[in-house]
């Protein structure tokens, strides 16, 4: 049996997380996913202003703490921490290991080959149009926008940094649920077509791959019953060799885990259940079976997969454009309505100054910024809502005259206003995304695994 | 069955769900609490009735995948969330609370449905007043009805 523990949701999340999954109780390997869809685009401005940067910087500093645990247990760490520059987050990686007095003593996987940022011209021109998987747009017209181009990796390139004995595996983007089944498959020496056997590792990976999400954070069944937040436990899978595995977590800590928390993790960003695509296969999540099997242990066997498909999956950061977000608190009495007159001032303002906008969203924080017209009319007696202004737009210059237009109203606009004391909205340069596929031979012979020895 | 009388509950009071986004399409997973009444939410809780529900907050088209292993439904809201991700100008970028927003949906149930759910998917004393102590001041307590 195998544990795989999560102490990483994603990046900002609970940092005491993984620390408390290594002190807990026994885990085998410790998997912490970085990645949210724009994450590498961030992490591209980064790199571009130092060459150095580019990678999630928490990473370095948790190895320091855990690393003489993970030396003197076996404890191994796989990890997307390494973003748009993996082999400077291994070099930081290393250093830390110096630092915990481990030198000599581990090696560091990096896991690269999913950059496609310096070959797009050459993709493009080959043929490969990237167009946008949800619009269908060919990515040309766009291209001098595009800031980050990376291709999710299945668990091939960690299994193998694995196999030449890495204790640490530092990958850019790859998926997050091979961070919990490429562990798995090295272990188990699963083949490459055991297809139903990955499909129950992508399924260990989906529980694990949002943290707490899945034992007993977020969770909307009876919240308030679940203990001890505070601390809460990150999942932990036992995983056997046959694919079948448990959910559970470390029984010192705060949190839960039920068929209800592991239910609503499962159907987390979910599309079509039956056909859940990953680089490695493409998992049946309708075949899932769940049991409660004691106290915070779950179940899970019957997953069914099937081949995987031809092409890898493609994530694209691109410039869309400026926002900025002004808000102002009204009081009551007739609080909406206050907040209503001093939002049509804002617009009448606006469009007499020529300023135009793609979009301008008004929203009553405390009233509908939650359920939107579902909420109905705000009651008269409300006793305060927060006036919430968003725009967007092309035009930088138009964002920032919109930034200096909220103060104002304070003294301009409607009675009993406050909350104004943040100062002016900052400008936000938009990063979309854009997500495309990609033949997999165009990519695969493109990976490599290099080591970092501390 | 047929004879009995039918009573409004909430789909709150039946399950529980949780929301995500992939792009500009939200998805809300809505979970039975108890295997008896999954059929009743198969049966009422269709795409078409969760397209009308969301009325112009969703812009595309709705869809619904069964996973009966579950007792789940999975949607998909298409065009729900203004662009999506880091386009969206909404508080809601990522869908997070499209979940109760769905779960406000009135269902028609038999009475005994009813009696046997009432009150779930809500703290065991919402709603109620807290018991008033000695001394507590009642003119500060909120009227029952004040968000009704």
């Amino acid at each position: 049996m195998i544990r795989v523990a999560s102490g990483q949701g994603f990046w900002g999340d609970d940092l005491e997380a993984p620390v408390r999954q290594v002190e807990g109780g026994p885990i085998d390997y410790l998997m912490l996913d970085y990645l949210a869809e724009v994450t590498m685009s961030i992490m591209q401005k980064q790199r571009s202003r130092d060459a150095a940067a580019g990678y999630a910087r928490d990473f370095a500093g948790l190895m320091e703490r855990i690393f003489p645990a993970c030396v003197e247990r076996g404890i191994k760490v796989v990890t997307n921490a390494g973003g748009v520059n993996p082999r400077e987050c291994a070099r930081a990686v290393a250093a830390a290991g110096q630092r915990a007095g481990v030198e000599g003593r581990a090696r560091i996987g990096v896991v690269t080959g999913d950059d496609l940022m310096d070959r797009l011209d050459h993709l493009l021109a080959a043929g490969h149009p990237l167009g946008n998987m949800d619009t269908g747009e060919p990515l040309l017209p766009i291209r001098d926008q595009v800031r980050s181009a990376n291709v999710y990796l299945g668990a091939r390139p960690i299994v193998e940094s694995l196999a030449r004995g890495a204790l640490v595996v530092v990958t850019g983007r790859s998926t997050d649920t091979a961070l919990t089944y490429a562990p798995l498959m090295h272990e188990f020496g699963w083949a490459r077509d055991a297809y139903d056997l990955q499909a129950s590792g992508v399924v260990a990976g989906h529980i694990n791959e949002c943290g707490a999400q899945a034992s007993g954070g977020n969770c909307l069944a009876e919240w308030w019953a679940v203990p001890d937040l505070a601390q809460v436990g990150f999942p932990i899978i036992e995983a056997a060799p046959d694919g079948t595995f448990v959910v559970t977590k470390h029984p010192g800590l705060g949190g839960a885990v039920t068929l209800r928390t592991v239910k609503e993790q499962i159907l987390y960003e979910m599309g079509d259940p039956a056909t859940y695509v990953t680089p490695d296969v493409t998992a049946d999540f309708t075949t899932i079976r769940l049991s409660e099997e004691g106290p915070d242990r779950v179940g899970v066997r019957g997953i069914r997969g099937r081949p995987p498909t031809p092409f890898l999956k493609v994530s694209i950061a691109y410039a869309a454009g400026y926002k900025a977000v002004g808000t102002l608190v009204y009081a009551w009495p007739d609080a909406a309505a206050k907040a209503r007159a001093a939002a049509a001032i804002l617009r009448q303002r606006l469009d007499r100054l020529g300023l135009t906008f793609e979009r301008v969203l008004v929203e009553l924080v405390g009233w509908d910024s939650a359920h939107g017209t579902l909420a109905g009319d705000p009651p008269p007696d409300i006793p305060e809502v927060q006036l919430r202004v968003a725009v967007r737009s092309d035009d930088r210059g138009a964002v920032e005259r919109f930034s200096r237009e909220i103060a104002p109203l304070v003294l301009t606009g409607p009675p009993s206003v406050t909350g104004f004391a943040g100062g002016r909205p900052r400008v936000q340069e938009i990063m979309a995304y854009w997500p495309a596929l990609i033949d997999r031979s165009v990519v695969e012979p493109g990976l490599s695994v290099d080591f970092v020895e501390v | 069955m047929n004879q009995e009388p039918l009573t409004t509950v909430l789909l709150l009071e039946l399950a529980h769900a949780r929301s995500g986004d992939k792009g500009d399409t939200a998805n809300v997973g809505v979970i039975a609490y108890e295997e008896e009444d999954y059929p009743l939410i198969l049966e009422q809780v269709t795409a078409t009735r969760v397209k009308e529900h969301f009325g112009s907050m969703v812009k595309g088209a709705v869809e619904r995948f069964r996973l009966d292993n579950l007792h789940a439904v999975n949607f998909l809201l298409h065009g729900a969330l203004d662009g999506g991700g880091t386009v969206s100008l909404m508080t809601d970028a990522q869908g997070k609370v499209f979940s109760t927003a769905l779960l406000r949906m009135e269902l028609k149930v038999p009475a005994k449905v009813a009696r046997r759910v009432r009150g779930r998917g809500r703290i065991p004393t919402a709603g109620r007043l807290p018991p008033a102590e000695p001394g507590a001041r009642e003119d500060l307590l909120p009227p029952a009805d004040a968000y009704e």
